[in-house]
């Protein structure tokens, strides 16, 4: 008894036999994995194994469907929270791919998801001035272009700028778990820099974050407390920051075997 | 206060339902014409007659009318609605009772209620710039018959259309506006169309607009029933837009679902001249909007856009026709509908480019979004191209709203009825962004905004709509 109520406290994250599929084809074959408060796990991986399908499912894309397995997200049953509730609860996902809004500004596409997540945690609404000086603040940590928040919600924006606006919204809603899902491709070397730091820097005792990469150039940056290695929709290797090392030097074809 | 013209009722019979329909109206103008020409502006008498003969030759127009295959009016067409004929008054002064308050906008305002025009009769804190006049058809048929007489019915009398033939029949009354050459209009002249009755009524106007040579004018025409009864409105404006003058058209349409509304926008532009028309449906039960715009001379531009917001069982069809007579001219036309529920949305886009309008250029979109499966769209763009060095695009897309927008937004945190209510926003808004006068974007914004919540669109500091 003692011994769960210590493990509720400090893990944030449980994921056990985790099964989905889309479109009837099974992803993710059973997936185990246990994040607690201020650690950084990076997902490595070959193409099509599974990995931004994992991170779909932690943030409820209704395009997957969970055939098998639980996911416990601080006590609670994630499973069962609509993706706007569990961004509320603290869930953030960086996407490999950001969405173009036209028609949305950043300003306004900000403010409401503050909002959103203020309500859901029974708090007033942000003050003018108060939203405005967190957007100072928040851009200039991630270096973001004053002219971009200005405009459309990733409309026209350069990939690189893409990467910095999921990291710049990030800091805006300061999540306990971040899902970064290849943050690190399509930017180069300083950008690549800048995303690390906006991280690093948010980085607390009481948030996790889950790195998915498909190099290790990111881990560098982002020092991982583990390194899990999913291969068919399963994870078939945990290890410190040298898997990752390892795996840039040999690949993944032999831990296939 | 109307009368009432003989009960369709009595005479109904399906099989003859085509004919039936138009008889009371034959009937009324047989035995009333007289009356009609007496309490009507002058210049609309002249091709009252031939108007006639040319509606008793066409009829209403039905669904197997090609361009009015999407609107079928014969259901609201066998409403016994009350006329006007004799023109007498209502009760109420309209600038004593309507507080139409776009913030800002400080308009020339005017109104019109059902089919009668109201002067206002001070206008002390904003005079008129010198020489424009603003005033009813029928006054400016007496105090400037060789103006009025040089433009009436021109663009109008061409048209094979059974509504604009009854409009030509029965229209007594109607706005005028002249704005002389080079003179700059410093703020938008609004009318507002009062539709006002005990019974169901029928209002026929005629308008008519002139921008001189190298003048400027913004006109926003807003559209509002007071009353729970039926409605049928048709109205008729003839715009003609000199060399080198700026032309916007506004048409705001907030009316109750018991209204049908036809309304006829015509268009002649001549060389150099700039013409925005903006059509906006925001709540309506009927509408057919007729939209053609002449390019007359050289290297004029066109804009034409619009946007309709519709549930229950609303139908808006926007039939429209941009004809490149000319060369060197640009046009480019915008449509986006979100329909709901039963609504039924139409779209014609007609471009036409005569065979020595050559360097023409022209551009055309209509997107829909449909919000549920019973929501019907049907568009056509209609391209007759008879010259050979033009450039000419369209596109017509009819979809849903972006599932993986969706989710992006849901991700942070924004509840999925918010999502939708934003993507839907942001749908419209380069036709909102199209609006030029700034007060009215804004105030538009807001009426979209509310409309999308599901709140009646009603206009803040209107105390009689």
């Amino acid at each position: 008894m003692y011994f769960s109520t210590r493990l509720l406290v400090c893990i944030m994250l449980e994921i056990k036999n985790l099964h989905a599929s889309v479109n009837g084809k099974e992803i993710l074959k059973g997936v185990d994995l246990t994040v607690k408060k201020g650690e950084i796990h990076a997902i490595m991986g070959p193409n099509g194994s599974g990995k931004s399908t994992l991170a779909s499912v932690i943030t409820g894309n209704p395009t997957f469907e969970v055939t098998k397995g639980n996911v416990i997200y601080e006590g609670i049953d994630l499973l069962e929270l609509d993706p706007e509730e569990r961004a509320g609860a603290g869930i953030f996902l960086s996407f490999q791919y950001p969405i173009e809004i036209p028609g949305v500004s950043m300003v306004n596409f900000m403010r409401a998801a503050i909002n959103a997540q203020r309500k859901y945690r029974d708090e007033e609404p942000i003050s003018a001035t108060e939203f405005l000086r967190l957007m100072r603040e928040k851009k200039e940590l991630v270096e973001m272009d004053t002219q971009l928040t200005n405009r459309s919600v990733n409309e026209g924006f350069s990939g690189g700028e893409k990467k910095r606006n999921e990291i710049f919204q990030m800091a805006m809603l300061e999540p306990k778990l971040a899902i970064l899902d290849e943050t690190d491709s399509g930017l180069d070397i300083d950008a690549l820099r800048v995303v690390a730091n906006g991280v690093n820097k948010l980085k607390s005792n009481e948030n996790a974050s889950i790195v998915i990469t498909h190099y290790q150039r990111l881990l560098d940056y982002i020092v991982p407390d583990y390194v899990h290695v999913l291969h068919d929709g399963k994870i078939i290797k945990t290890g410190d920051k040298s898997l990752a090392l390892e795996l840039e030097e040999k690949g993944y074809d032999w831990l296939k075997k | 206060m109307t009368n009432s013209k003989t009960d369709i009722q009595t005479t109904t019979s399906r099989k003859k339902e085509a004919v039936v329909l138009e008889q009371p109206y034959i009937e009324l103008y047989e035995q009333n014409e007289e009356t009609i020409h007496i309490h009507s502006a002058s210049a609309l008498n002249h091709g009252r007659r031939k108007a006639f003969e040319k509606f008793k030759e066409l009829g209403f127009p039905t669904p197997r009318v090609e361009i009015y295959k999407y609107t079928d009016l014969r259901e609201p067409l066998g409403v016994d609605y009350g006329l006007n004929i004799k023109r007498m008054n209502f009760p109420v002064n309209p600038y004593n009772v309507f507080k139409c308050d776009v913030p800002g906008i400080s308009a020339y305002l005017y109104f019109v209620v059902n089919d009668a025009f109201y002067p206002m009769e001070n206008r002390k804190s904003h005079p008129l710039p010198e020489g424009v006049i603003i005033i009813s058809l029928r006054k400016a048929s007496e105090d400037y018959p060789e103006l009025v007489e040089k433009y009436i019915s021109k663009l109008a009398e061409k048209h094979v259309d059974g509504m604009i033939a009854f409009n030509g029949a029965f229209a007594q009354d109607g706005f005028f506006i002249y704005v002389p050459k080079n003179v700059v209009l410093d703020r938008p002249i609004q009318i507002v169309n009062i539709m006002r009755s005990d019974v169901d009524f029928m209002a026929n106007s005629h308008n008519l607009v002139i921008v001189e040579q190298g003048a400027k004018a913004q006109v926003l025409v807003c559209d509002h029933t007071v009353d729970d009864v039926r409605f049928f409105s048709n109205r008729v404006t003839e715009v003609f837009v000199g060399e080198n003058a700026f032309y916007e058209h506004y048409k705001l349409e907030n009316v109750s679902r018991k209204t049908t509304e036809v309304s006829t926008l015509l268009i002649a532009q001549e060389q150099n001249s700039n013409v925005l028309g903006n059509i906006l449906t925001l709540h309506n039960g009927i509408t057919r909007n007729n939209i053609e715009i002449d390019l007359d001379g050289e290297n004029c531009e066109t804009y034409l856009t619009g946007m309709t917001l519709s549930d229950g069982r609303q139908v808006v069809d926007n039939y429209t026709s941009i004809l490149h007579n000319q060369p060197n001219s640009h046009s480019n036309e915008k449509f986006k509908y979100i329909l709901d529920e039963e609504s039924k949305g139409g779209f014609t886009g007609r471009l036409f480019v005569a065979k020595d309008a050559q360097k023409t250029l022209a551009y055309q979109n209509n997107k829909n979004i449909l919000l549920n499966h019973t929501a019907k769209m049907r568009t056509k763009p209609q391209l007759e191209i008879y010259a050979d060095d033009v450039k000419c695009s369209h596109g017509a897309t009819i979809g849903q709203l972006d599932e993986k927008a969706m989710f992006y937004m849901r991700q942070r945190g924004i509840s999925e009825k918010e999502a939708r209510m934003l993507l839907m926003y942001a749908f419209t808004a380069d036709v909102i962004d199209n609006i030029r006068i700034d007060a009215l974007k804004d105030r538009i914004k807001i009426l979209v905004e509310k409309r999308l919540r599901g709140e009646l669109s009603k206009c803040e500091g209107c105390s009689i709509c």
